[in-house]
């Protein structure tokens, strides 16, 4: 059938008016929450939030939407257009557009948002949240510790933003708690997304000594891989991509964070706070990941040790968010 | 003071400052190329995206890095056709046609990547080019594992740079090609045709562009991220200038740029307290310009850049 313009015009406006109409149908049905990612969703941290978001699709405690390489001129946009199909929960990331960010929402109370932001919460709508898996790093470093021949440790990172740099002292706390007399390198590679660069810098340390690598960016566990040394990853679960290399992961979790903003939102409780305590261990949202069988076995036990304390509230890793050296 | 010397001497240093300098080599022959024919091409930045996007991609489908390169300089080619035909055919401003060209391949590469690959946690690897050994060299003291163990595409770029300057130079096609840089007209009246060698000269240097940005996930990594080029299309543009418009300082900008960000990841882990990291990462910009100033005042812009050429407008 050769397809007429009018067939074709019906049927876009028809979908069209559908597609318009339906959300508004379903945000009744089931609580709608819309994701709005600046990078593409494989991006270790994004990543991180749309799985929590399918995974509570999946299991049909939420509707999912969502847009991805939203960039900061669009970002805002790309806000109210959610907001105007009447999800309940907006999520996604206020760094590159936080002022701007904070004005939508107050342009549209019925919605809650819950949003990363090196800033705090904003009105009765605005929430919040850092990413800290600072405790899970810190375990991390417990167990890397004795694999050191050298003493020396490396850590690539991005910038050194507040969240990066709790990330790698936790590490290192963890690290020194076992091994005062360790040495630390450090390498900013001053850009988020360039794994050849995060490589180099594996290398660079790997040259100076470096024998574990600490890699915040992914790359970092390449150099690792190629040069046959061991390395920790974060936020998600690097070792089936390493499997010889990465015995250990700071894993980040959002679903905490994801159904406390729900709940609060069903209960009528204003959204407008700091989510950032639902990222800790007890809340089940960090902890650590890692392959028993690299690690020395006497290792293993004083560093589950440390993480029951954790998770009992009877230890506390030290939040420090000053630039390493 | 003797450990920033020390740095200097290492190979690791010059491993890595030659592994850093690949795609910029490539990346600076291309836009040479093309403005030796006096088009300015700033389609660099997105057609490397669109090379390292297509170059993963092929490797991916077909477990072949070969055909990876060779599907990241056919694309590379394909754009170049397009920045021809805007730019020598219907004689439109280099700068916008070339940003566009950016802004489409970019955004192009990104679309193809989402409809070729599923989302998943992190993207799909391939499995990289493995550094080679050449046999003999590479046992040289210092020099072999710095310069002789690298992969496969660091010796394609330096054997293109020696084969670009000998073309440029020695050749009755490279004179044809210098000649439509400086003076079209002039080319006309000698009976070469200038349009047909701006088209060459574009789609070889932007085919040149996209195997620049397949190293990056071919070689440097094995996977592709949409915002992985990270301006180094535009460092190629600032280093032709730097290199004057010839091959070989070319090949010695890039060079130097790599090492001086060699150097600054070696000096962070050196010195850590001492300085704030982002003067390291600012030092290679800094020296590019530094130098930049010193050889652009002796730069001999190809006459013709960014002039259109008309047949029979005087």
């Amino acid at each position: 059938m050769r397809l007429r313009r009018r067939t074709f015009l019906q049927g876009t406006a028809a979908a069209t008016a559908a597609g318009l109409y339906a959300p508004a149908v379903l945000a009744q049905a089931k609580f709608k929450v819309a994701g709005i990612h600046a990078s593409p969703v494989e991006n270790a941290w994004n990543s991180r939030l749309h799985g929590a978001m399918q995974e509570a699709a999946a299991e049909g405690k939420i509707d999912y939407v969502f847009s991805e390489g939203v960039s900061g001129t669009d970002y805002g946009r790309a806000m109210r257009d959610y907001c105007e199909q009447g999800v309940d929960l907006v999520v996604g990331e206020a760094y590159a557009v936080e002022s701007e960010a904070r004005e939508i929402a107050g342009q549209y109370p019925d919605v809650g948002f819950l949003m990363g932001s090196s800033s705090g919460p904003a009105g009765e709508n605005f929430g919040t949240f850092g990413t800290w898996n600072h405790e899970a790093a810190y375990l991390a470093g417990m167990l890397a510790a004795p694999m050191s021949q050298s003493g020396v440790f490396g850590a690539v990172g991005a910038i050194p933003i507040p969240e990066v740099n709790m990330l790698i002292n936790g590490f290192r706390a963890g690290v020194t708690r076992v091994r005062p007399d360790a040495k630390h390198l450090i390498g900013f590679i001053g850009t988020f997304f360039d794994p050849p660069k995060a490589r180099e810098a594996g290398l660079a340390q790997i040259d100076a000594g470096a024998d574990i690598l600490f890699g915040e960016r992914i790359g970092t566990a390449d150099a690792a891989k190629e040069r046959g040394i061991k390395a920790i990853g974060s936020l998600i679960d690097y070792t089936p991509r390493y499997p010889e290399t990465v015995f250990a992961n700071a894993m980040w979790y959002f679903s905490p964070l994801l159904m406390a903003a729900v709940a609060d939102k069903q209960a009528g409780t204003p959204t407008g706070r700091d989510y950032t305590p639902y990222c800790l261990m007890k809340e089940g949202g960090n902890d650590i990941e890692f392959a028993p069988d690299m690690v020395p076995e006497d290792a293993i036990g004083p560093m589950e040790e440390v993480r029951a304390a954790i998770k009992a509230g009877t230890f506390e890793v030290p939040v420090d968010m000053s630039e390493p050296t | 003071m003797t450990d920033l010397l020390d740095i200097l001497l290492t190979a690791g240093l010059w491993s890595s400052t030659f592994r850093i300098a690949t795609p910029l080599i490539f990346g600076t022959l291309g836009a040479l190329l093309c403005e030796r024919a006096g088009v300015l091409n700033l389609g660099i930045e997105g057609i490397m995206t669109f090379g390292a996007m297509i170059g993963w991609l092929t490797t991916y489908l077909t477990g072949d890095l070969w055909s990876g390169v060779l599907a990241a300089a056919l694309a590379g080619a394909a754009f170049g056709l397009l920045h021809a035909v805007l730019t020598v055919t219907l004689g439109l401003s280099q700068h916008v046609a070339g940003l566009g060209i950016t802004l489409f391949a970019s955004s192009s590469s990104y679309y193809v990547f989402r409809l070729a690959v599923p989302v998943q946690g992190t993207p799909p690897t391939v499995e990289a080019f493995a550094p080679l050994a050449l046999p003999g060299l590479s046992d040289l003291p210092w020099i072999g594992p710095a310069l002789f163990t690298q992969t496969p595409l660091t010796y394609l770029a330096l054997v293109l740079v020696l084969l670009t300057a000998w073309i440029l130079a020695r050749t009755p096609l490279g004179l044809a090609v210098r000649l439509t840089g400086e003076n079209p007209h002039a080319a006309e009246a000698q009976g070469l045709d200038p349009v047909a060698l701006r088209y060459g000269a574009i789609m070889a240097g932007s085919a040149l562009m996209g195997v620049g940005g397949s190293f990056l996930t071919l070689a440097a990594f094995n996977s592709f991220f949409p915002t992985m080029v990270q301006g180094r299309g535009w460092i190629c543009i600032a280093l032709v200038v730097f290199s004057t418009w010839r091959p070989m300082r070319a090949l010695l900008g890039a060079v130097l740029f790599a090492l001086f960000d060699a150097y600054q990841l070696r000096l962070q882990a050196v010195f850590g307290k001492a300085v704030p990291y982002q003067l390291f990462l600012m030092l290679p910009y800094v020296l590019s310009i530094l130098a930049l100033v010193v050889m652009a005042r002796r730069a001999r812009v190809p006459q013709a850049l960014m002039k259109p050429y008309r047949r029979g407008e005087r």
